[in-house]
């Protein structure tokens, strides 16, 4: 395929035809945040973390979907993309518990983002509040505290939890669930503006939804809302501990696929399933089988 | 026979007007009905339960099958439709409860009902097992009107009160008032159909033409040159093209296109089809708001009348041409008016804008070639076609040509809707509708809606053309001019707007989803005089906020829902009166 160039903060780059302009600042060794953007799937360019200045724009332009023409001139570290780019930090940050999200949370260093600048985060309302929630209203706020999602933990199966509270609704478990990986359609997006929530249908439990429990949603997930049980009660007895873990590569028995399988494990017990995005055989997706069907290592007698 | 594959995904355009069917129907959407339509369909359920709890006049959890929607909305707030909601409250209990007088009812709080020249209004929805519902649109109304509106069981529907036009010219509006809006003969012989017989013989390029000569830009806000959106849908070769008439009328303040709608809906029809020749459409959409239930019903009694005489369907008007229109109705949700959220719309989706490009004349409904238009800009194509492009383009200024419809509303003592030649000054237009109310003092103009800006008494000198406001920073929007005067509480409005946007939000992009909330906090702390740190920092962050809308959002929703609030702001003492 022909190349295109480009001119990125006044260097010259060129990337195949066909290929964005966050491949083009990845391929500078331009460091560029992306929240909703992943490989291996669909670019919904929803978060705007990945902006960037475009000569002859009104707006900023989403680096991850906007391909690359020849003779484009594109600023990467402007004061208005550095704006832009700290206040969706700071916005995310102030109404979702980032705590878990490592990448994001190098970002907001980098940008100095304060999150705590729009208050103290308002007290989390009452349980299902969130699911409940009429399109189109809602309670007028004092200002005094910061709107946030805060939810209870959804735990209604023995595989995975689903805690919203850390939920920045990048779309990702939506698009592996859809059409971009398993074509189950589970869960998608329900309600509408701060109000928007990853939700199965009415709200049901995944037990009595469309679920199948490939875990691919837990995947893609970059803040750690989607988690599997065995990670969420270590964390909350304070006994999960990456440096005790140790990750192997193996190749899933289960079937002829021959699925690529991460496998950490921590005190002789395997405590997560995941598949490098990098695999030809999987991009990074799993089934039920591959992702959680190993209670039976080490019950062995 | 069970249907597969790429035919019953097809199904999933027919989602919308499936919900609606089951709104108006049972007054919500039951997970047994939802499974059903999905069923029926080939939805998966919780897509459409996300479609479903997009939108505001849809209920997912069980509601009353009789609905009063009260506008809370900026106009109606000028007129005091804050205190009537509290009085409602206290008499009638909390919003979507049912009522303890009578449980088969309920009321709640509705952004602008698109009936500000009769504020307050409100809307009474009844749902009807047997799927003819009830919509009656009710204005100027008062407490025990709305009671009995809720609580009395037999009672004539009223009568659809007509609106004030007046202007110094008569273009668009010249048949308003004066034809019967349900009789096609009425039309003919008001001079209907004569600039259709035109466009056919003149051909899509002369259509296109015409239009180009006559300079027409967009009346739905954005200006775009429309022979150029045409021509560009008329040049693709992917098949086939669409047309779709954006009726989806929703900014607060507006209700111009309502009126063409309700009192000239066969001006829509032969519009629209007159620009789908152009463009090579054989299929249209007529996106009609769902808060309209009057434009609706009588525009699909015209498409059905204009079918039955020949002027839709396969040989129009005697030509070998074809096109047809189909009715949609939005469920409540402002985003939609935005082009490709419309689309979605349409399609059975959410109404999440996409992000352009790629633009919607090259894909758009359907990932097709599509055109669409505002129901102003169509309807001015019938003059520009009848009497050609050079006499539309020696009306107004040169770079805006033609006459354009104003919506006057809030204090002014004849609201209405205004034609006037663009160009006219704003001072004129408000003489003409008789000045401020009363006698008051001008205070503030809010121009082009809540996403438009607010004007002080020294700037209503403005020519109201597209470059006259360009030049002092404002923009004619939808060409709302809302008039508030000395005893005017701006900063409730303000409060009222940024609420707005935080409602109306579709939540896909983080700078308008979480920007429009901090927005509303934001100035919830300033009006109370309770700012975190000193009023300028507040200042500054709101400036920020407004920044990462204007630069960021995804579409023109999330980059405008800081405008009026930062101009209000930037020229008022808003919030630090006494």
């Amino acid at each position: 395929m022909p190349d295109v160039t480009i001119e990125i903060d006044g260097k010259a780059v060129s990337v195949p035809e066909g290929a964005t302009i966050l491949a083009a600042c990845r391929a500078a060794g331009i460091d560029t945040p992306t929240l909703c953007y992943l490989e291996n799937l669909t670019p919904v360019n929803v978060c705007r973390v990945c902006v960037v200045e475009l000569e002859g724009s009104r707006t900023l332009v989403p680096s991850c979907s906007r391909q690359a023409e020849s003779g484009m001139k594109v600023k990467t570290d402007s004061a208005r993309v550095r704006t832009s780019r700290t206040m969706v930090l700071e916005f995310l940050a102030s109404s979702v518990d980032v705590s878990l999200a490592d990448d994001l949370q190098r970002q907001m260093r980098r940008y100095g983002a304060q999150p705590g600048r729009y208050g103290p985060p308002a007290p989390p309302p009452k349980a299902d509040q969130r699911d409940a929630s009429v399109a189109g209203h809602h309670d007028p706020p004092s200002g005094d505290a910061a709107h946030t999602v805060a939810q209870p933990v959804k735990r209604d199966n023995e595989l995975y939890v689903r805690d919203y509270t850390k939920c920045i609704l990048c779309y990702k478990c939506v698009e592996a669930c859809g059409s971009d990986a398993q074509n189950t359609f589970a869960i998608a997006v329900a309600g509408r503006g701060f109000d928007a929530r990853i939700s199965t249908e009415h709200a049901v439990p995944l037990p009595d939804s469309a679920c199948v429990y490939c875990g691919n949603c837990i995947g893609v997930c970059p803040t750690g809302a989607l988690m599997f049980v065995t990670e969420h009660d270590r964390r909350a007895q304070g006994t999960w501990d990456p440096s005790r873990q140790n990750k192997g590569e193996t190749i899933c028995p289960y079937c002829g696929v021959g699925c690529n399988l991460e496998v950490s494990t921590q005190d002789g017990e395997i405590v997560k399933v995941m598949s490098p995005l990098e695999s030809g055989v999987t991009n990074g997706h799993l089934c039920i089988k591959g992702r959680f069907g190993w209670q039976f290592v080490g019950k062995r007698r | 026979m069970a249907v597969g594959g790429d035919q019953a995904r097809a199904q999933r355009h027919r989602l919308l007007p499936a919900l609606h069917g089951l709104s108006d129907r049972i007054g919500w959407i039951s997970p047994g009905a939802l499974n059903y339509v999905c069923e029926r369909l080939r939805v998966p359920p919780a897509d459409a339960y996300g479609v479903a709890s997009f939108y505001a006049l849809f209920s997912t959890t069980p509601r009353a099958p009789q609905i009063l929607h009260v506008c809370d909305d900026i106009a109606c707030r000028l007129a005091g439709a804050e205190e009537l909601c509290a009085q409602l409250e206290q008499k009638l209990g909390p919003p979507h409860e049912p009522l303890p007088q009578q449980q088969s009812a309920c009321w709640t709080r509705s952004p602008c009902l698109g009936m500000c020249d009769r504020a307050p209004a409100a809307l009474f929805i009844a749902a009807d097992p047997g799927g003819s519902p009830r919509g009656e649109p009710l204005g100027e109304v008062d407490r025990p009107r709305l009671e009995q509106a809720l609580l009395s069981e037999d009672r004539p529907p009223a009568q659809p009160a007509r609106a004030t036009v007046a202007g110094t010219q008569r273009t668009l509006l010249r048949r308003i008032g004066k034809i019967d809006p349900e009789s096609i003969g009425d039309y003919r012989k008001a001079g209907g159909f004569t600039a259709l017989r035109r466009a056919i013989e003149i051909g899509p390029a002369g259509i296109i033409h015409e239009v180009d000569v006559a300079k027409l830009t967009g009346r739905g806000g954005a200006a775009f040159p429309t022979a150029r959106k045409w021509e560009a849908v008329a040049r693709e070769p992917a098949r086939p093209h669409y047309l779709i008439c954006n009726a989806d009328e929703s900014e607060p303040g507006t209700f111009k296109d309502r009126v063409i709608m309700e009192e000239d809906p066969f001006a829509v029809i032969e519009a629209m089809t007159i620009a789908a020749i152009a463009g090579g459409c054989e299929r249209g959409y007529l996106y009609v708001r769902g808060e309209y239930p009057l434009a609706s019903s009588r525009l699909q009694k015209a498409i059905d009348e204009a079918r039955a005489a020949g002027m839709l369907g396969d040989g129009i008007c005697g030509s070998p041409l074809r096109f047809d229109i189909e009715m949609r109705r939005g469920a409540g949700a402002y985003i939609c008016g935005e082009e490709t959220a419309l689309f979605n719309s349409i399609e059975g989706l959410r109404g999440e804008p996409r992000n352009k490009p790629p633009f919607p004349v090259r894909k758009g409904l359907f990932g097709k070639p599509t055109i669409v238009n505002n129901v102003e800009t169509l309807a001015n194509v019938i003059e520009i076609v009848a009497k050609g492009g050079e006499a539309f383009a020696s009306v107004g200024t040169p770079g805006s040509t033609g006459t354009k419809l104003f919506c006057l509303c809030g204090h002014i003592a004849r609201p209405g809707l205004y034609e006037v030649p663009l160009g006219t000054m704003l001072a004129e237009l408000l003489a003409l509708a008789g000045g401020v109310r009363g006698g008051k003092r001008l205070q503030a103009v809010l121009l082009g809606g809540a996403a438009g800006s607010f004007l002080t008494p020294a700037e209503i000198g403005v020519p109201l053309s597209f470059e006259g406001a360009r030049a002092i920073g404002a923009t004619l929007g939808s060409g709302v001019v809302m008039v508030l005067d000395e005893t005017a509480d701006l900063g409730g409005i303000l409060v009222r707007i940024a609420a707005f946007f935080r409602d109306e939000s579709c939540g896909q992009c983080v700078p308008c989803r979480v920007g429009t909330v901090r927005q509303e906090e934001l100035l919830h702390r300033l009006r109370r005089g309770r700012p975190l740190g000193s009023a300028t920092q507040e200042r500054d962050l709101l400036a920020q906020i407004g920044q990462v809308m204007r630069d960021a959002s995804i579409c023109g929703l999330g980059q405008t829902a800081s405008s009026a609030i930062e101009s209000a702001l930037s020229k008022f003492e808003v919030f630090n009166r006494a």
